[in-house]
């Protein structure tokens, strides 16, 4: 069944670009009920996979000479991506209810990209993941450099490039482990199945890894996601924070790790302290985690506050991949979604209700704009995003970053340690960013200076509110009940550790 | 000298009152949902759905209380326990519960009576506040997080209801954002004692990991149980201590940042920003005080590894802690003038004595000081409400006087509250709780000095509390507007706190110990006795002459003068460097400022020109290096490859021209070269089937 929110995606793509221009509403409504109904059906086929194993969706021969096969399959980790998919994509278009320019196209794009990523985590063959994973990529381009904002084409050029680079190098992997298992199918199981030997695993592990934790925002290879993120226009800032990113961790999990899980065995040596492959990424996370706090705390545009953000909480995701226990992969698996929902929302606070309405993301000039008496939501709603981004227990961020500092605590107390004071940063970039774009009330007043930037901001709209409370209750949802998500992920992980992509 | 763990054994059947415990906390955090629906208008229903929520836990409070109680004068003492798995994964779960003993019971009726009392009180005094609605929004979700960090029978839930805690404290110091300093307070409060709760975070993931529970108790397996301490002792970690102690350590570290000790109080003051209900509630009575709760629940693990009559790393730490604190704070708090900055100053020294007692005298020392301390010093932060209120806002103590005249009500009460914050002999709680922490300090095996400390803490204590009444109410009126007492909301909850500032010291007296068998499980005579004993009689005594020599010394300085508001402190004219270091906080705070602070943010520009400078001109670096290679091929193409296929294609043309001339069009010369052909033909033949 959840391979029909593929189809619709792709349909819905379709029929948007036919549709006659200019009838706004209609593209918009249209756009919408193609989003909700592809999450009405994530959600069905959610809730059917409870207690329910790696299920096959479709399998169907696709290039027979090469074993290349049209093979979908749904695990638990599949599932909730697909389900935070789902979310954003309608969230998304909630946030996109006032673009105007050119909406068809817009909407097309946009859905595109979705249908793309759906297919990037329900792919069981390489060969059809990395089709989709580069169908993910071209719309991004086009709606950043289209309808984007601050320095568009050098945002979207960035970004496509970076992905390319990585997407090149996943392929020179797959195809090496292609050729070199001898394997006359493209499938992901029988690559895993294949005995790849360890000292191929050794070279060809860092090599995808990397490729695919270039677009999951792992440090030193992190800048294109700030630049990207505050180019987009708000609905692609949300998809590139909330899913494309995930695009990258769930590579890293099911493809790197699943893959060539002898390429994280130790070195048998090691230098300034690093012994494996594994030490290496957990570091580069770490400093991520770190890293990317801290240059959250230095912003003075409040939309890059929330893209290096995005870098920092990534560094969990992979710093629980790296972990390698059921703990760990668990949080992991948890932080995408978690940080996919309350990035969606950070980044629709920033660009949506604020950006849209005061044209400037300057922290400086909104703070003469005493935005939290005149955009009350706005501003709540950003104290709840932003205690959610912080981790406060109630929200899914508590818990998946608790699940991967446990696990991480098990291979390197080190690791926690540092982490820690990315925490500690993570609430002082929130807080400032929050304190002076919302709730510094200075002068000028409004009697004042009636003409500095002060013209008259709309009310906040329906849509802004519907997609407000969908990502709020889907962060407070888990944050207090957990099992929603962990009851589906914890098996998969167990069987992705146990044996490689089974 | 401290006492043995609390041999805990929890009923396997646990009670109708264990079992709803949860309602307590409960209940008011659904009222705050609710009232977080409603708009601004509604601030009856606000109110009434707040104070009601309240009541409804005060009264099952009480319940659970006399429960308890009743279970332990039948000696069938009530210790029960009610788990539930959150979520699992493997073979592992991670599991909440709550908790029904006598610490808890303890602490449920405290909490939610000065809670509901205080709820009242700011009926009166926000009544004219806009925001009425939001305020109690946040307090009834602050009490609702509360009671639940009481009831926690899991650290880890204990923690969430305490960073829960922590926000509503920010959200509550913050309430006037419009001011900047409220805005800046609420943040710095969130930030410092998010610090310590970071380094909590690591010995509940250090704990879970090593135990694989997060349990206090659980039928013998919980991490605070005879197993599991066994374990965490023999384990050892760094410098010499046992896994357990730095555990300890670390979950030290959150109750310091909480409670506001060294180094980590320099929040606390800051927080005064708030309104003064928010101050006297959580800023004195509960959230401050639920980091010595933390210490007093975790104490088997910070006790475990201790030899008998001797003491562990983390019970020492926690000591010089507390009594350095004790004697920092008591010793900044005299050269405040802001009203409520000289009680916070006060709040965070009280918590330095309650640190000390836990540490030297075990839990029920510090918790009695604990509860005495909740009574008076909301009332003092009350007092102090009634006395702004009174004054029109004003806060500056140098700008009041005289005011027993015009406020009575408040006068009386604010000196039964300030007479018990400095522990005046046999009337008031305050002496009783401070003399059992005096008398475990006298004892402790370590050493002498945190006793002394301490005892200087009290003359200092007796000495500020002094200047601030006698600033306050003697002397004659220096403010603008004329002051007048306030609502009976506000004064009827200051009468009633002073009751129990003056009555809690009946439960905790040498002669009738009450309060500390309750807590340690253990039958309570009445024995006049046991006052007589000679070492007790001299240390209150002692105590009780340190503080009326304060107490007298502080009349002498400030008495019934009332200078002029511009003129130097009596102090200051004496010592004027040492008052202005004091006045100046000891310049914690800059001390922060030019080291921490600066080291973040130089710290976050430099990652930032990192990622603008070295990150981006490497991707510029590799771009200029693409282009130039593109530039490079640009050239190669047209000098080379296009020059040669220019080339070839002139030679084609001039071939042509040439080839063209051949094909004149003339028949001979075709034949001619037919001709020509065929003998090189012909050759080429002979050649090659020649023998």
């Amino acid at each position: 069944m959840l391979a029909w929110s593929i189809y619709i995606s792709f349909a819905g793509a379709l029929i948007v670009a036919l549709l006659p221009t200019g009838k706004f509403a209609l593209v918009r409504w249209f756009a919408l009920a193609v989003a909700a109904v592809g999450l009405a059906i994530d959600v069905a086929g959610y809730a059917a996979g409870f207690a329910q194993g790696p299920r096959t969706l479709v399998d169907a021969a696709w290039i027979p000479a090469m074993g290349i096969h049209f093979l979908l399959v749904a695990d638990g980790i599949s599932r909730v991506l697909v389900l935070l998919t789902g979310i954003v994509a309608v969230a998304g278009v909630l946030f996109s209810w006032n673009v105007e320019t050119r909406v068809n196209h817009f909407f097309a794009f946009y859905l595109a990209l979705i249908g793309g990523v759906y297919g990037v985590f329900l792919s069981a063959d390489f060969f059809l993941f990395f089709v989709f994973y580069e169908i993910a990529i071209v719309p991004k381009y086009f709606l950043i450099a289209i309808w984007g904002s601050t320095r568009r084409e050098y945002g979207a050029m960035k970004l496509v490039l970076y992905s390319f680079v990585g997407s090149s190098m996943v392929l020179v992997g797959l195809l090496a482990a292609y050729t070199s298992s001898g394997s006359h199918s493209t499938t992901l199981v029988a690559l895993a199945h294949a005995g790849l030997p360890a000292s191929f695993q050794m070279w060809c592990f860092p090599l995808v890894f990397t490729g695919f934790a270039i677009l999951a925002g792992m440090w030193p290879f992190h800048t294109w996601a700030p630049t990207g993120h505050v180019a987009a226009p708000t609905a692609a800032s949300m998809l590139l924070a909330g899913v494309v990113m995930k695009l990258g961790a769930y590579g890293c999990l099911r493809v790197a790790i699943g893959l060539f899980p002898l390429g994280l065995a130790p070195w048998g040596f090691s230098i300034i302290g690093l012994g494996s492959w594994r030490d290496v990424f957990a570091w580069l996370a770490v400093i991520g985690i770190v890293y990317g706090a801290l240059v959250a705390l230095a912003q003075t545009d409040f939309k890059f506050v929330i893209g290096y953000s995005s870098v920092s909480h990534m560094g969990f995701v992979l710093l629980g991949l790296m972990t390698l226990n059921q703990i760990g992969v668990d949080g992991a698996v948890m932080q995408m979604f978690s940080h996919g929902v309350i990035a969606g929302l950070l980044f629709a606070i920033v660009g949506r209700m604020v950006y849209d309405r005061t044209h400037t993301r300057q922290l400086a000039e909104l703070e003469l704009m005493h935005l939290s008496r005149r955009l009350p939501f706005a501003a709540w709603a950003f104290v709840f995003a932003g205690v959610a981004a912080m981790g406060m227990p109630g929200f899914s961020g508590f818990v998946s970053e608790l699940q991967i500092l446990v696990g991480a605590w098990r291979v390197n107390p080190w690791w926690v340690a540092i982490a820690g004071i990315g925490i500690v940063i993570s609430v002082a970039y929130i807080w400032r960013a929050l304190q002076k774009a919302f709730f510094t009330d200075k002068l000028p007043t409004p009697e004042d200076h009636p003409k500095t930037g002060w013209h008259s901001l709309g009310a906040i709209t329906w849509p802004e509110i519907a997609g407000t409370v969908l990502l709020g209750a889907s962060t407070l949802a888990v944050g207090i009940y957990p099992r929603i998500l962990l009851d589906q992920i914890e098996p998969a992980v167990k069987a992705l550790l146990a044996g490689g992509a089974q | 000298m401290i006492q043995a763990a609390i041999p805990f054994h929890p009923a396997i059947v646990s009670s109708a009152a264990a079992q709803a415990l949860w309602l307590i906390p409960a209940v008011p955090i659904v009222a705050s949902g609710l009232i977080a629906l409603l708009r601004r208008p509604y601030r009856k229903i606000a109110a009434t759905l707040a104070i009601g929520a309240l009541s409804f836990s005060l009264l099952f409070s009480l319940l659970s209380f006399c429960y308890v109680l009743s279970g332990w004068a039948q000696n069938d003492p009530v210790r029960e326990v009610v788990n539930f798995t959150w979520f699992q994964f493997g073979s592992t779960a991670v599991d909440l519960g709550w908790i029904l003993d006598p610490l808890t019971a303890i602490m449920l009726a405290m909490v939610s009576f000065v809670s509901l009392l205080i709820f009242i009180y700011s009926l009166g005094y926000m009544a004219h506040d806009e925001n009425f609605t939001r305020f109690f929004c946040f307090m009834s979700l602050f009490a609702g997080a509360m009671l639940g960090v009481v009831i926690s029978n899991s650290l880890l839930l204990l923690f969430m209801c305490w960073e829960i805690v922590g926000l509503t404290s920010y959200l509550l110091i913050g309430f006037w954002y419009q001011r900047p300093a409220a805005a800046a307070a609420a943040k710095k409060a969130f930030l410092v004692t998010r610090v310590g709760d970071v380094f909590f975070l690591l010995g509940i993931v250090w704990l879970f990991s090593q135990t694989g529970t997060l349990l206090f108790y659980n039928y013998g397996t919980g991490s605070l149980e005879g197993t599991a301490l066994a374990a965490l002792v023999a384990q050892p970690a760094a410098l010499g201590l046992s896994a357990a102690g730095a555990i300890g350590l670390l979950i030290f570290c959150g109750a310091a940042g909480k409670s506001g000790q060294l180094p980590l109080h320099v929040w606390l003051p800051d927080a005064m920003e708030g309104p003064t209900p928010v101050s006297a509630l959580i800023h004195a009575a509960t959230m401050v005080a639920a980091g010595v709760f933390l210490v007093a629940r975790v104490y088997p693990l910070m006790q475990a590894g201790a030899q008998p009559g001797g003491t562990t790393v983390a019970l020492t730490v926690i000591v010089w802690v507390g009594a350095a604190t004790a004697v920092f704070a008591a010793l900044i708090a005299i050269a405040q003038n802001d009203i409520k900055r000289i009680l916070a100053y006060s709040t965070i020294s009280q918590l330095g004595y309650m640190m000390a007692g836990l540490g030297m005298g075990g839990v029920a020392v510090g918790m009695f000081h604990l509860i005495t301390h909740a009574f008076f010093k909301s009332l003092l932060f009350m007092g102090a409400g009634s006395v702004i209120h009174g004054c029109r806002d004003e806060q500056d103590i140098r700008r009041m006087g005289g005011l027993k005249v015009d406020m009575p009500l408040t006068f009386i009460t604010y000196a039964i509250g300030m007479l018990a914050l400095c522990g005046f002999p046999l009337l008031f709680s305050g002496f009783w709780s401070k003399d059992g922490i005096l008398e475990a300090a006298h004892g402790w095996s370590i050493s002498r000095a945190p006793f002394y400390l301490l005892l200087f803490g009290v003359l200092l204590t007796a000495f500020y509390m002094t200047r601030q009444v006698c600033y306050v109410f003697f002397g004659y009126w220096r403010g603008r507007q004329t002051a007048h007492e306030s609502p009976k909301t506000m004064t009827l909850p200051l009468v009633i706190l002073a009751l129990f500032a003056m009555a809690l010291g009946a439960i905790g007296t040498p002669a009738w110990p009450w309060f500390h068998a309750f807590l340690e499980d253990r039958a309570v005579v009445f024995d006049l006795r046991a006052m007589a004993d000679p070492r007790l009689l001299a240390l209150m005594t002692a105590s009780s002459i340190v503080v009326i020599f304060g107490l007298m010394l502080g009349w002498r300085f400030y008495g019934d003068r009332s200078p002029k508001p511009e003129a130097p402190d009596a102090l200051e004219k004496i010592a004027p460097t040492l008052w202005a270091g004091l006045r100046d906080r000891l310049y914690v705070d800059e001390l922060y400022g030019a080291t921490v602070v600066a080291f973040y943010n130089w710290w976050a520009r430099v990652a930032d020109w990192l990622d603008r400078c070295i990150w981006g001109g490497m991707v510029a670096a590799v771009a200029a290096l693409f282009g130039l290679w593109a530039r490079f091929s640009r050239f190669f193409d047209r000098a080379w490859i296009d020059g040669g296929f220019d080339k070839g294609c002139e030679e084609l043309s001039t071939g042509g021209g040439l080839l063209s001339r051949v094909e004149g069009g003339r028949a001979q010369n075709y034949l001619r070269i037919l001709a020509a052909g065929v003998v090189a033909l012909v050759a080429i033949l002979l050649w090659s089937v020649r023998p």
